[in-house]
């Protein structure tokens, strides 16, 4: 049933692989234009340019909360690009690992530099744990089975305040390192900065990698590679697990940066966020990820100004972007791009 | 009649309404879904649109049963409208693409709504009255009674549609194989913009019968389509027997839940139950168990 | 000469920067007083945030049509929060960078103040929330005002009420929304200094479409001789519905959670005998003409009602007027909007009459209301009547 990847997308990457197999030398350009090198460089230029544009803290904000949805964009692509596996949930695993960074330094005094793998721990176990039984549920199924547990976590979140504080959230203790406490915009956008090109040069490795070739195999022929003797179950679970940590990881960021948690980090709107932003860049690519997660991001903050209208013009960008665009943001201006250039 | 028994049957009155509400609203997921594969999580709002529009009538001073007709015409007007402008134009796009869609939908008509009739809540009136009626002990509103009844019809009319006109059996001909039926000369197209408006029609029977209940409000559809698509998941997609049952069940599970577990948690077990449900049977209770082509 | 020189260097240049200082000065008395508000319009807490923003926008209107607040001009720079925390975060952090606001009043849920508190604190911007919560302002922080009586001070106006026809024994059912948890800690803790002890204890979520099953089990508790409804938006209607359903033979207690008439129209016939604490607002044309709230909720009442509808007035936007309306005397008071003044001004107003009662701030209370500036409200034939 319902194959959720986009059709052609893997033409393209079986070219690219040839290639190397076949030992031919790259042309510079090439490399270039390749995800990998060019890419990776072209975000980096990118990180390094912005703070040149952002005036205050309060625009260090939007670029930081960019940057913590992007890396959970970038781990949920490896899942829904990638593995084929759709996931309304991931605001659960975020939460968690927010929730975990909350809890273990507020409540017992941990230092947050412990909580946070402590956390991701946690949810990977916990994702590890649920993998099996939910990834054997495939299309919508798999969608209700994912949001259940999402909702399910925003549940606990929310009545077990003598540990969450209810509803209305709790605080973080902010981060401390050698008796410094991080605050500000700046500091936050560097660390930040730093764990977004990390989560895209793991991406961009599992792609590469036999795990990534082995999902590429399977598409649209899950069964024949089953036969041929891949376990496919055990590269879906693998990539279910570090989209999940991930997720959890951006957490425990957002919890120490905005040293506040509420349960409406685990809400169902924002996992569908998290998805959104996923295939309005494009899916099954990492780069995509990183803009679906900038424009949704920015999108809220610019309509503002809209006030009242500001939901209607939202729901209308998301519909009119996936009807002419239905391929996603990047690969239909890759794709304008290279015809134009194969034009001339 | 001994308390526990009469406690017992005041439960369950109250979950098979919730249920009824719930099975309606899954049955809107399982027509659109049965002719498109398409889950339309705009499905909440036809819901809200039942109620808001009825509303909007009855307060020019409109009879109940002429604001009602008004509603239902009125939404069904957008369920077409969608699938004319946003759907028809994508249908070969992937599902997700397609729920994205359904959800900037979705978004989009809250706003609209919000512009247009505010933000308020707003009260509508029982058909019938609000004397709750006895029965061995336990009490239940004339509205609930309503709610089952017309649950019931509805159900009746759309078996009979499915299985004794043509246009019904090109609709499910259409869900069993959409190339099959487009060779044996049936309008797809056709189909798809007949299932968005019956389903549209769906949403809007729920959302005004559950009104008076409820009160209704811009975005009272959100929470009723969530648990709508968890009911036709746990009944089986596709399956018009499944959303019914997954309806009441749903229902069934929260009244009990909360009357004899925990009120706090009652929502979690919903989801606890159908989390099982799916991990026992992939499928749901009634969806379809063949095996995938390959 | 040289000497000469450089005084009249000294000399040119004092008189350029006075003239310089005059025209900031003057600019600054130009520039409008830039009030940021962050509110719920939309989402489940929409119907606080709502007559809120109304609220603001209009009173702001007329005080700019007035001449403005020491002559200058209110300017209201406003965002949606949804309801959601952590937009209010983001969106109060706007306010303080990014448009540059001598004060925030706003903060429609507990949650979105708290989640903001730490923002204005940092930046000495003063923030008068119209939120319910007793945490907002215990303990007190130097920045942070609000408007609206605590949660805390409604169960005791309830419990008191109680005591008076000898209940002791009282279930609860509340909200698991914010406002319905945090309102159900504080009964718990206050309860046992009115003698009042909870027997039934269950909670509903804030888009639940049916309580039967709940208050069944709340009916069935031995020795039940009340129930509280701690809770706002449709939950309570519902809850009022199906209480009169169940045929309960005990009161039923809302909360200040549904003071408007709103609440009245959507439990209709089941609302009779409904008791609640509330402001006077909601009773402004009964108040004895020597009551000195009289004037100014009627005055509120009449002005709000003449632009959105009879009936619309609801406590929540009387929550902003006084916000408003405190900030304004603080400006005139500290002669300026400087932010630091306007905090001393703001901790030193006395007998201040809102629509929530006679304020009285000090540096250790930053609510300044009392038990007694709460009424305790009957609802009968369809309309709220002073109990007493």
């Amino acid at each position: 049933m319902a194959d959720i990847r986009p059709s052609g997308y893997s033409k393209h990457r079986k070219k690219q692989t040839y290639t190397r197999r076949l030992g031919t030398r790259a042309t510079p350009m090439q490399v270039l234009m390749s995800e990998r090198i060019g890419g990776m460089g072209a975000l980096i230029v990118i990180i390094a340019a912005l703070p040149l544009l952002l005036a205050n803290n309060y625009q260090y904000d939007v670029a930081i909360t960019i940057g913590i949805n992007a890396i959970v964009v970038v781990g949920l692509n490896l899942l829904i690009g990638y593995a084929g596996q759709i996931s309304l949930g991931h605001a659960g695993f975020f939460a968690l690992g927010a929730y975990a960074s909350a809890i273990l330094t507020a409540r017992y005094g941990l230092h947050g530099a412990l909580a946070m793998p402590l956390g991701a721990l946690g949810v990977g176990l916990l994702a590890y744990i649920i993998a099996r039984p939910i990834l054997r549920l495939s299309g919508h199924y798999l969608a209700m089975a994912t949001l259940g547990v999402g909702v399910i976590i925003n549940i606990v979140i929310s009545r077990e305040a003598w540990l969450t504080g209810g509803p209305d959230g709790m605080y973080v203790p902010p981060l401390e390192v050698w008796g410094v406490e991080l605050y500000g915009g700046p500091i936050w956008y560097w660390i930040v900065a730093a764990f977004l090109v990390l989560a895209v040069w793991i991406s961009l490795n599992i792609i590469d990698s036999p795990v990534g070739r082995a999902l590429r195999g399977l598409h649209g022929a899950e069964v024949a590679a089953e036969v041929a003797g891949v376990d496919t179950t055990r590269y879906k679970v693998m990539v279910f697990v570090i989209s999940a940590v991930m997720a959890s990881v951006a957490g425990s960021l957002a919890a120490h940066f905005s040293e506040f948690v509420t349960p409406e980090k685990a809400s169902f709107f924002h996992s569908i966020l998290f998805v959104t932003m996923v295939v309005f860049g494009g899916m099954a690519s990492t780069f995509g990820a990183v803009v679906g997660a900038a424009v949704l991001t920015l999108l809220p903050q610019l309509l503002a100004d809209f006030a009242s209208y500001e939901h209607m013009i939202l729901g209308l960008i998301m519909m009119a972007v996936m009807i002419f665009m239905p391929r996603g943001l990047v690969p239909t201006l890759t794709g304008l791009a290279r015809r134009r250039g194969a034009r001339r | 009649m001994p308390p526990a028994f009469v406690e017992l049957l005041q439960f369950l009155f109250s979950g098979i309404t919730s249920g009824a509400i719930y099975a309606l609203v899954a049955l809107g997921f399982a027509l659109i879904y049965n002719a498109s594969h398409v889950i339309n999580f705009a499905q909440g709002e036809f819901v809200m649109l039942g109620g808001m529009i009825t509303w909007l009538l009855l307060s020019h001073g409109i009879d109940l049963p002429l604001a009602i007709a008004g509603a239902v015409a009125a939404t069904v007007v957008v369920g077409l409208a969608l699938e004319k402008l946003a759907i028809e134009p994508v249908r070969d796009a992937n599902v997700v693409t397609l729920i994205i869609i359904t959800i900037g939908a979705g978004i989009f008509l809250r706003g609209l709504t919000s512009v247009t009739l505010g933000k308020d809540l707003h009260a509508v009136p029982a058909f019938s009255g609000n004397e709750p009626l006895e029965l061995l002990g336990a009490t239940i509103m004339p509205q609930s009674l309503w709610i089952l009844g017309v649950t019931a019809a509805v159900v009746l009319a759309l078996h009979l549609f499915f299985h004794f006109t043509i246009l019904g059996k090109a609709i499910l001909a259409t869900s069993h194989n959409r190339l099959a039926a487009r060779l044996m000369g049936v309008n797809v197209n056709f189909v798809l913009l007949l299932s968005f408006g019956l389903s549209a029609l769906l949403g809007a029977v729920a959302g005004i019968l559950i009104a008076p209940i409820t009160a209704t409000h811009f975005e009272v559809g959100i929470m009723l389509g969530l648990k709508g698509f968890a009911a036709a998941i746990l009944g089986g997609l596709g399956s018009g027997l499944g959303a019914i049952v997954g309806g009441l069940l749903l229902g069934l599970i929260e009244s009990l839940g909360a009357g004899y577990i925990s009120s706090d948690y009652k929502d979690a077990m919903a989801f606890v139950v159908i989390l099982g449900v799916l991990f026992l049977m992939p499928q749901g209770l009634f969806g379809k168990r063949g095996t995938e082509r390959v | 000469m040289f000497k000469r020189m450089t005084t009249g260097l000294l000399v040119g240049g004092a008189a350029l920067a006075a003239t310089f200082g005059a025209a900031a000065t003057a600019q600054a008395q130009d520039d409008p007083i830039r009030v940021g508000s962050f509110l719920a319009v939309t989402g489940p807490a929409s119907f606080l945030g709502d007559p809120e923003l109304k609220t603001l926008e209009m009173y702001i209107d007329r005080i700019n049509g007035a001449g403005g607040v020491g002559g200058r001009q209110l300017e209201l720079v406003h965002y949606d929060t949804g309801g959601d925390a952590n937009k209010a975060r983001t969106f109060a952090k706007r306010l303080l960078e990014e448009d540059e606001v001598d004060v925030i009043l706003g903060g429609s849920t507990t949650g979105t103040t708290m989640a903001v508190i730490p923002l204005v604190e940092r930046a000495e911007i003063p923030f008068v929330s119209f939120a319910g919560g007793v945490v907002i302002i215990d303990p007190v922080k130097p920045w942070v005002f609000k408007t609206p009586h605590t949660d805390r001070m409604a169960c005791g106006k309830i419990f008191e009420d109680m005591q008076a026809r000898g209940i002791t024994k009282v279930g609860m059912i509340s909200g698991t929304g914010g406002f319905g948890k945090s309102m159900r800690a504080q009964c718990l803790d206050v309860g046992p200094d009115y003698g009042v002890e909870i027997v039934a204890d269950e909670t509903y979520a804030p888009s639940d479409t049916d309580m039967v099953a709940q208050l069944t089990k709340i009916k069935n508790t031995e020795g039940l001789e009340a129930v509280v409804n701690p809770g706002f938006g449709q939950g309570p209607a519902i809850v009022t519905k199906n209480f009169a359903q169940l045929g309960f033979e005990v009161p039923l207690y809302q909360s200040h959670g549904v003071a408007s008439k709103k609440f009245i129209e959507l439990a209709g016939d089941a609302a009779e005998g409904v008791r609640l604490p509330a402001a006077a607002l909601l009773v402004a044309e009964k108040l004895p003409m020597d009551d000195p709230q009289r004037p100014i909720v009627m005055g509120y009442k009449s002005t709000y009602e003449a632009v959105h509808g009879e009936g619309s007035v609801s406590t929540f936007g009387g929550h902003a007027y006084d916000g408003l309306m405190m900030y304004k005397a603080a400006v005139e008071a500290a002669g300026s909007a400087e932010p630091a003044a306007v905090r001393d001004a703001l901790e030193n107003i006395t007998g201040f009459i809102g629509t929530a009662g006679e304020v009285n701030m000090s540096a250790d209370d930053h609510l300044g209301l009392d038990l007694s500036a709460f009424r305790m409200l009957e609802i009968r034939d369809g309309d709220w009547v002073l109990v007493n």
